[in-house]
């Protein structure tokens, strides 16, 4: 069933927006501190009521200020995950997974806490735990409540960084079980792109941006609003042919792609990612570059920006940013419509799973 | 040594502490999380008892529980029974004046609760029955069994108002504390020693006791 959210408010936080996320997508609410991304969760979960608006699960009405509906927070099916876990400090981690169960057991609530690779801790206190472990025990205990709607809120800002990165593998290896819409907030856009289906940037409580991740990064007003200067495209490619003198064949999204030498077997799915400001354009084919990538694109639309020319490209199914320094663009002259050569100077390729 | 005095004292605080917990529990709670108009006037109210004489207080609720209030009327017209000068009156009065011991601490106990946690067991289905249960008071435990513990001790010790409101009937209102001035008034200093003793002796035990509990229940925190 899919979560639709609908909330309007003026105070404490001024929120307009609307979204809906299907059963087992991931959807990121990222925007930087106080956009409204954790009011958001606390709509949804009924710990904070909007002056309007409409939550839903399926047919399970939640919240619809119309027909003066509000359901408590203990009558929501929601797992929520908290920013600092909120794990019940007198219980142990088995009985903080009962504690959310329905038909509480001690095996039901060991085999949850196996899940999220927590086997062997049941008996520790959350002050025997280290903050992974913590995390690992609060998303259980969400689970454990067989929840309609996951919400994660910052789930994995209070770890460290080598912790961060296998919870990351951890929460994407368990998305075979999670067959309900999940929310994650978080103010990390790589941590976003990482786990979440789409990304919806929130600003001042309404969405500026919402789509796939490499929209969003590619999106130069979008990364504005979460401070980012720079925006990040990314091609899908296949990996074509190995060629000699250190090079690899791709086949981009609008033609041939040269990279430098790929370990990898021809056939495999890679991703190119390149910066704004790594991308020059040329108006004739070039050829004899120290940089061997360079693809035919078309151009979309011209922004300018502080010293700098935003160009959007558009190769194929795929959208490129660039950032020109404002004289090298006067020298170009492009108009929108225009065919260009996209030289990537420093493109980073990775090898898609699958 | 009176022990007529000393089992009416007991049992005084004995009644007190038993109708104060669910007192302390309730308006605690109510103090520690909720924002209302006049939570001001209330807090006031409540800590009204420690800064009043207990003579002048005492003074007070003699008024109020004697024949002619209405308070007082209303008593003698459902029981029978005049609340002055009796074993029922001189409860009440140790309800009322306990009441910054029994919710003070409590109050402070369900304070000391991460909002985030209370928020927690709504979002694991519980209601607030259930989370009250189950989360809130085993956290605030160490809170409300501190109120409990000052209420029975300060019961056992207080004077002024029991003096005011029950006089000094031996067997219905003349607690241990009196005793011990009775004694002292008829030159026993030997009884008077003897039933000070057992008073600080008491008191001594249920403090101790308290915080021999909280630091249980601080080491399974964490």
């Amino acid at each position: 069933m899919a979560l639709d959210v609908d909330l309007r408010a003026q105070a404490p936080i001024p929120l307009d927006l609307g979204f809906r996320v299907a059963p087992g997508e991931i959807m990121a609410l990222v925007g930087p501190s106080g956009s409204g991304k954790t009011t958001i969760l606390r709509a949804i979960a009924g710990l904070w009521r909007p002056e309007a608006g409409r939550v839903a699960v399926g047919a399970e009405v939640w919240l619809d200020s119309a027909r003066r509906r509000w359901l408590p927070p203990h009558r929501r099916r929601t797992g929520l995950v908290f920013q600092n876990y909120a794990l019940f400090p007198h219980m142990t981690a088995l009985g903080n997974v009962m504690a959310a169960m329905d038909d509480p057991t001690p095996d039901g609530a060991a085999r949850i806490l196996g899940l999220v690779n927590l086997g062997g801790m049941d008996a520790r206190r959350p002050a025997e735990l280290s903050g992974g472990q913590q995390q690992r025990v609060a998303l259980a205990r969400a689970l454990a409540r067989r929840p309609l709607a996951l919400l994660l809120d910052e789930p994995f800002s209070a770890v460290d960084r080598a912790t961060r990165v296998r919870l990351h593998e951890e929460v994407l290896a368990l998305r075979a079980h999670l067959s309900m819409p999940v929310l994650l907030v978080t103010h990390d856009l790589s941590e976003a792109e990482r786990l979440a289906d789409r990304i919806a940037v929130i600003e001042q409580g309404r969405i500026v941006a919402e789509g796939a991740a490499h929209a969003i990064l590619s999106d130069a007003a979008a990364l504005r609003v979460l401070g980012l200067e720079d925006a990040i495209s990314i091609l899908p490619a296949l990996v074509a042919a190995h060629l000699p003198g250190g090079l690899t064949r791709l086949e981009g999204p609008t033609g041939p792609l040269l990279v430098p030498a790929l370990a990898l077997p021809a056939g495999a799915r890679v991703q190119l990612r390149v910066r704004s400001a790594d991308v020059l354009l040329s108006r004739s084919p070039v050829t004899g570059l120290s940089s061997p990538t360079v693809l035919a694109a078309r151009i979309e639309a011209l922004t300018p920006g502080q010293g700098a020319l935003l160009v959007r490209l558009r190769a194929g199914a795929s959208v490129i940013s660039c950032r020109l320094p404002l004289s090298g663009a006067q020298v170009l002259g492009l108009s929108p419509g225009e065919a260009v050569h996209a030289v990537l100077t420093d493109p980073v390729v990775t090898e898609l799973p699958g | 040594m009176d022990w007529t005095a000393l089992g009416l004292s007991l049992r005084l605080a004995g009644w007190t502490v038993a109708l104060l917990l669910p007192v302390s529990v309730l308006v605690g709670r109510l103090l520690a999380y909720r924002r209302f108009a006049g939570k001001g006037v209330v807090e006031a109210l409540v800590m009204l008892p420690l800064v009043l004489p207990p003579t002048v207080f005492g003074f007070y609720l003699l008024l109020a529980f004697g024949r002619g209030a209405p308070f007082g009327d209303l008593w003698q017209g459902l029981v029978g029974r005049p609340l002055v000068f009796s074993f029922e009156g001189l409860v009440l009065a140790s309800v009322i004046f306990n009441l910054p011991f029994a919710i003070q601490p409590a109050q402070r106990g369900f304070q000391a609760i991460p909002p985030e946690v209370r928020e927690a067991a709504a979002c694991c289905g519980m209601s607030p029955l259930r989370a009250l249960w189950h989360i809130e008071l085993p956290l605030a435990w160490p809170g409300v069994m501190t109120a409990m513990v000052l209420t029975f001790a300060h019961t056992l010790g207080e004077f002024g108002i029991v003096l005011m409101v029950g006089g000094s009937i031996p067997g219905e209102t003349k607690t241990i504390a009196i005793s011990i001035y009775d004694r002292v008034q008829a030159f026993d200093n030997r009884g008077a020693g003897i039933m000070s003793a057992v008073l600080v002796a008491i008191s001594l035990a249920a403090i101790t006791l308290t915080y021999a509990l909280s630091a249980r229940v601080g080491r399974r925190l964490g």
